[in-house]
């Protein structure tokens, strides 16, 4: 891509409300506030607002989707989809995308000071779900000046976000995009997210969660990401990235890394316990298994929407398989909500929602322009 | 899409469809005549269709469509949820005709099927004279690579609507440029009906 596709250099903002006694309520009957959101914004709001996208962001994501924070290298996460021209075009639409609640990159998080304590929340923090989160976006979106959105998207725990916003405000969201994600997390995603929290809570830095001040429980951390790593991708993916390949040219013979897979892992899981709170780790995964829209709650009973939908899914990924996302469209189908669905062909896994850019910019420019025509 | 256009199929059933009628197409393929009738009847489109490449042409269109099978496509729909279920050319393709003209029925008011017909005189001849498999214009396969799974007669489809208590609305024989009325079941390269169960 060429810098006239990018959104250049950004810069994260921040936007604080629930004030108390106004404190945000939570699912879990607590209440929190203040609160923090840590968002970006690429493009211009139109005239009649009604051009405005909101991003999701995955378990790890956070509000810098795309352009460059000054003096960086990489661009946001999803770069390669949003800037002019891109799938969510900047010179048409306005695209917000916030950290979430229960985050560590801006947003109040079990990171963040406690007011009343002065010290960080830790596990004083309340344990949120989806709902909360989306409830804090709502805020933030009435702080934009939006009324309707165009459309909510996002990749895997983004996509629950998505499916949360049609199920909470349908008549504030024009369309829907959830990819590679789910109604409800099933038992095998479940006893991964548990095998991670466990890592954490197992190592001994974590201090029941009052490691601040000394220090990240980084080994519990890393494996916990090692792990999400494994599931993110696919056999075959992992075949023509790794193979069998050695690090040096014979084994070790001892318990170091010798095969260049298990390098790769450490290197994640490294850079991981850098940039990524252990708290909001164990938070943010409990609330992606706290999830169940299943069962006829997406759309309320009783209520018509006319929120359009597209599911994407992937053939390879197994974390998310299409049994989830097709599961989505047969309550859609129940409905008569219009939606469209595809499985595009990927070896990448649950990984393809950031790599596949070339099938899902022509599904979700086309589906967009569609959207935004009829909305005019 | 000029040529998709004077498509006799879809020119026929471009004209049974009633306008601002719910459509489902199963086996839309690159959505052509959802498109037309999207364009020229205001029809809310839904299609279904197996091919990847296809769904994208059918995005492009700005059509809704599911991939997927229609075999197991259709459960979901509660009764009558459109006014028409279109099965052009896909009905030969699927593994439980029966099951999935019933689910048809269900879910639509009105069903059209097109298929083609297997006892076209070409066809008959081929087999007859040459033992070999028909090869026509509305049957281009060959044995080895056809997609077609099941091959039916205009009086093979008559016989199972009635044994099925189906009821034809409408019927229409389709030679290669024009309408094929006389003796159908002989010279018609393709049909298309228009069933109910009301």
């Amino acid at each position: 891509m060429t810098d006239e596709n990018s959104v250049g250099i950004v810069k994260t903002k921040y936007f604080t409300f629930a004030e108390p006694p106004d404190e945000l309520k939570l699912e879990s009957g607590q209440v929190l506030g203040p609160i923090t959101l840590a968002y970006e914004i690429y493009g211009s709001l139109n005239k009649e607002k009604g051009n405005a996208i909101l991003i999701e962001p995955a378990l790890s994501g956070d509000a810098h989707a795309a352009g460059f924070h000054e003096g960086d290298k990489e661009p946001g996460w999803w770069d390669s989809m949003i800037g002019p021209g891109k799938a969510f075009d900047t010179t048409k639409y306005f695209v917000i995308c916030s950290n979430v609640i229960g985050g560590c990159k801006g947003s109040t998080g079990p990171s963040s000071i406690n007011p009343k304590t002065g010290k960080p929340y830790a596990l004083e923090f309340p344990l949120i779900t989806i709902s909360d989160m989306v409830n804090a976006q709502k805020y933030l979106i009435g702080h934009l000046g939006i009324d309707r959105l165009l459309c909510v998207v996002g990749g895997s725990m983004g996509g629950m976000q998505a499916l949360q916003w049609v199920a909470s405000y349908p008549d504030k969201v024009r369309s829907a995009i959830p990819i590679a994600t789910t109604l409800k997390h099933s038992p095998q995603q479940i006893a991964f997210d548990e095998v991670g929290r466990q890592a954490v809570m197992g190592d001994s830095d974590w201090r029941e969660g009052n490691y601040y001040g000394h220090g990240q429980p980084e080994k519990g951390l890393a494996v916990a990401r090692m792990i999400g790593h494994i599931t993110y991708m696919s056999d075959q993916s992992m075949e023509e990235k790794f193979s069998r390949r050695l690090k040096d040219k014979n084994f070790s013979f001892k318990f170091i890394t010798d095969f260049e897979v298990e390098g790769y892992l450490r290197y994640r899981g490294d850079s991981f316990v850098k940039r990524f709170d252990a708290n909001s780790y164990l938070y943010i995964t409990k609330a992606l298994d706290y999830f169940d829209l299943s069962g006829g709650r997406l759309i309320p009973s009783g209520k018509t929407i006319d929120t359009r939908f597209l599911v994407i899914a992937f053939k390879s990924d197994w974390l998310y398989p299409s049994y989830q996302l097709q599961d989505i469209v047969r309550q859609l189908k129940t409905r008569h909500v219009d939606a469209t669905y595809c499985e595009i062909k990927s070896t990448y896994g649950h990984d393809a929602f950031l790599l596949e850019v070339k099938e899902e910019t022509h599904l979700i420019r086309h589906f967009l322009k569609k959207v935004y025509k009829e909305g005019t | 899409m000029a040529e998709d256009a004077e498509r006799l199929d879809h020119k026929i059933i471009y004209g049974i469809v009633e306008p601002d009628s719910r459509v489902l197409d199963l086996g839309c393929g690159e959505g052509d005549l959802l498109y037309l009738l999207s364009k020229g009847k205001g029809i809310k489109a839904q299609g279904i269709e197996l091919r990847e490449d296809a769904i994208y042409k059918c995005v492009e269109k700005g059509l809704s469509v599911f991939h997927g099978d229609i075999d197991s496509g259709l459960t979901e729909y509660p009764d009558k949820s459109f006014d028409y279920v279109i099965l052009n050319q896909s009905m030969q393709e699927v593994r439980k005709v029966d099951f999935v003209i019933d689910e048809a029925l269900r879910i639509g008011d009105k069903v059209i099927v097109g298929f083609p017909n297997f006892a076209y005189w070409r066809a008959r001849l081929r087999l007859f004279l040459k033992g070999k498999t028909p090869v026509t214009y509305s049957l281009p396969y060959r044995w080895y690579n056809t997609p077609n799974l099941h091959f039916l007669s205009i009086s093979d489809f008559k016989e199972f609507c009635s044994e099925k208590g189906i009821s034809i609305i409408e019927e229409y024989y389709l030679g290669k440029r024009s309408a094929a009325n006389f003796l159908p079941n002989l010279f018609a390269l393709n049909a298309v009906y228009v069933i109910t169960k009301r």
